[in-house]
């Protein structure tokens, strides 16, 4: 960690205040976009219980102080942890900041500010193991959980080549705790805050007072950014020297200076007075706006994926069925590349693979990812229906002096349409669904907004039951629809 | 090459190959207006190929094909866009009759009218109502194909083909899924349209029907006509009578 001596910190602020306070319009002007995953809920980012269209957290209180120091007006984006760092470099957002972890790689690739916050990565047991697991040594051979992608699993993965510790990687921070107390693992290793916070709310393990190691949280901006960077350390130390980090760090009960490990302990050990988790039954209703408009997100990216996929669909079967040799292998191998890879990836590639080719904005790429990916499926079933239609009535469109594109439009299409709508209608659903995948590409949908409010009322219980029925409201009427198309065009 | 003036169909010296292997080995017919012809012959006597030939559905190696005032050409088929006068001049009925599933009986025969011969559809429905009329099948208009009889659903068949109003029809085994009462009225109306100076030319197994009906018969075999004259004539003959009907019962 590099330590900035108060006095130049000083003159960097003085610096700072003078060139940003003068030109920055008093209504706040411009906007500080910053990225975190509400989903990594409190003390960090968390939707807030009172209005969960809002962020609260530490990091979101810190985004606010470096915004204020910039005379900028702050603005949250949502972007899944572990995209941070392609976002940031992406230009999704100015500043990255959400537990992020300092580690030596990310300077290479980033501008990254001095750490605001002091961590310890610290193990988490059973009560009954808890003279037994004191430090990573004695879990050789044992399952330790931690989080993917976090400083704890490159700390774990190390062990593991040195005294065969198994570690186990998870997508969220919750589990790994569950699954310590039933007895799946025998040891967790994460920052001090999310296993205090685990603590608090599920309980049934202890955490071992010394800690494995200390890490720092940081503020990640895109390379080259070094402007930015400066006046974020500026306010930062700013922030330091006049005590208001402490201020914010206490009022989240995260104040755990290095120095001060067993005080901080103690204040999260004690049954916290509260930084969240107000009673369930109300915080229903107020979820009940932010999922209805995550749930317009999904149904409009669903709908505009779909239509994409049906026209690119119906293009690839008629140049299948009608297309020349070239252009039949080249439609073919289409097919086969993106039915044979993972959507995720192909959502990855087209969002940050690409993004020095085309900057497609979350949204867009999130459609045409997912439209293109179901085309492939689609022109699978339009091929299928086509060459269902029997040989003869073709032949007889054509005697009777009909153009081919009109024996498509009119005789073959038609019919082909009708084999093809249950297999459509099944695929609808299954992409209202598959919807949900483009979170990683920081489009919040239903299912993300699900998973933010369930890392905020500390169950999938109810948060889940609703996710649940708002998709069945979403997809039952549809298939009830292309029920009736279907007897409509079979009965008649 | 030779062609007789008043002959509306004309085929010379066809050869079709399918496979590799020869199917007509230089097939001669003539159709004149006002004909009705019946192409006999067993099963895989090439009746069926020889139809598809003239009406451009199939490629043909050598021999020539004469369609009223259209030529067909040995080699690949002709693009659609060059085959507009012959699909003008001749009209098939396929042996299952075809009819596109998805519309009803009037929008069967009317589709043609008005997509391919730009008749308004105000004009194509009084024509089609006006055909489906006259073959006894207007109370069915509305009909989907799956829901007409076999019997009803060949007149369908035939009056989608009459809209267009060729001079050339050609069937391809009528009378295979008909009764024989069903089988006399199909005769009627073939006679009637050949009295209307269009040339008929239908293959069939159909000895009964080709007696009674047909001015003349051609009798394939081996991919060659074998026999040809006035029906009574080359049917009387006790051979090729018995001939064709014995193989017809081991097809």
């Amino acid at each position: 960690m590099r330590r900035f001596p108060p006095l130049a910190s000083l003159v960097v602020l003085a610096a700072l205040a003078a060139c940003q306070r003068a030109p920055a319009p008093p209504s706040g002007g411009s906007v500080l976009r910053w990225g975190g995953d509400a989903e990594g809920g409190a003390p960090f980012v968390e939707a807030d219980p009172a209005d969960p269209s809002k962020v609260r957290g530490f990091d979101v209180d810190i985004a606010g102080m470096i915004a204020r120091g910039l005379g900028r007006r702050p603005q949250f984006v949502q972007v899944a942890w572990a995209s941070i760092e392609q976002s940031v470099e992406r230009g999704d957002f100015d500043l990255g900041m959400s537990g992020v972890e300092d580690r030596a790689d990310l300077h290479e690739r980033h501008a990254v500010s001095i750490p605001y916050y002091e961590f310890r990565e610290v193990l988490a047991v059973r009560p009954a193991d808890s003279a037994r697991f004191r430090t990573l040594d004695d879990l050789a051979g044992h399952r330790v959980g931690t989080l993917g992608g976090t400083g704890a699993y490159r700390i774990l993965l190390d062990a593991s080549a040195k005294n065969g510790v198994m570690p186990i990687s998870y997508d969220d921070d919750v589990h790994p705790y569950e699954d310590l107390v039933s007895g799946r693992l025998d040891a967790v290793l994460l920052d001090n805050i999310i296993a205090e916070r685990s603590l608090r709310r599920t309980g049934g393990f202890i955490i071992q007072p010394v800690p494995v190691a200390v890490g720092h949280y940081v503020v990640l901006m895109a390379h080259g950014r070094t402007a930015l960077r400066d006046s974020v350390n500026a306010i930062l130390l700013a922030r330091m020297h006049d005590g208001s980090l402490e201020r914010t760090f206490r009022s989240w009960k995260a104040w755990s200076a290095a120095e001060s490990t067993y005080v901080a302990q103690a204040l999260a050990r004690a049954p916290a007075a509260e930084s969240g988790t107000p009673p369930t039954s109300r915080s229903i209703a107020s979820y009940l706006p932010s999922l209805a408009r995550a749930a317009v997100v999904t149904l409009v990216l669903s709908l505009l994926s779909m239509t994409l996929a049906v026209c690119a669909g119906v293009l690839i079967a008629a140049g299948r069925v009608y297309g020349d040799a070239p252009l039949r292998a080249a439609l073919a191998a289409y097919v086969e590349v993106v039915r044979g890879t993972p959507v995720l990836l192909q959502l990855f590639v087209l969002y940050y693979g690409l993004s020095s080719v085309v900057r497609l904005p979350a949204f867009a790429a999130a459609v045409i990812g997912l439209g293109l990916n179901y085309a492939a499926y689609e022109s699978e079933i339009y091929r299928g229906a086509l060459q269902a239609i029997a040989r003869p009535q073709l032949e007889a469109a054509r005697t009777l002096g009909l153009s081919e594109l009109q024996i498509l439009r009119l005789v073959r299409g038609p019919q082909a349409l009708r084999l093809a709508l249950a297999p459509m209608t099944n695929d609808f659903v299954a992409l209202l669904k598959d919807s949900s995948l483009v979170s990683v590409i920081t489009v919040v949908e239903l299912t993300k907004q699900t998973a933010i409010y369930a890392t905020n009322v500390g169950s999938w219980v109810v948060p889940g039951a609703l996710c649940a029925a708002i998709y069945l409201v979403m997809s039952l009427p549809l298939a009830h629809l292309a029920r009736r198309l279907e007897r409509r065009w079979s009965a008649a | 090459m030779e062609r007789g003036v008043s002959h509306a169909l004309v085929v010379r010296r066809l050869e079709v190959a399918r496979g590799g292997v020869a199917v007509l080995r230089g097939l001669d017919l003539d159709v004149d207006s006002g004909e009705l012809v019946a192409l006999m012959g067993e099963s895989g006597a090439g009746k069926s190929t020889a139809l598809r030939a003239i009406i451009a559905l199939e490629p043909f190696s050598a021999g020539s094909i004469y369609v009223g005032d259209v030529e067909l050409s040995p080699g690949p088929l002709a693009p659609e866009s060059r085959l507009r006068a012959l699909r003008r001049s001749a009209g098939m009925v396929f042996q299952a009759h075809s009819l596109f599933d998805h519309l009803s009986a009037l929008d069967n025969v009317t589709l043609a009218l008005v997509h391919a011969m730009r008749v308004s559809p105000e004009h194509a429905r009084e024509r089609a109502l006006e055909l489906l009329e006259s073959l006894g099948v207007a109370h069915r208009a509305v009909a989907l194909p799956r829901q007409l009889s076999g019997g009803e659903a060949q007149r369908v068949a035939i009056a989608r083909v009459l809209a267009l109003d060729p001079r050339v029809l050609l069937m391809d085994e009528p009378t295979a899924a008909l009764d024989p009462q069903r089988r006399d009225a199909l005769g009627r109306t073939l006679r009637a349209l050949a009295r209307e100076g269009r040339a008929l030319l239908v293959a069939t197994h159909d000895l009964e029907f080709a007696r009674s009906w047909a001015d003349r018969v051609i009798v394939l075999d081996g991919g060659v006509a074998v026999r040809e004259g006035p029906a009574a004539a080359v049917l009387s003959d006790d051979r090729a009578a018995s001939g064709c009907e014995e193989r017809q019962g081991e097809a």
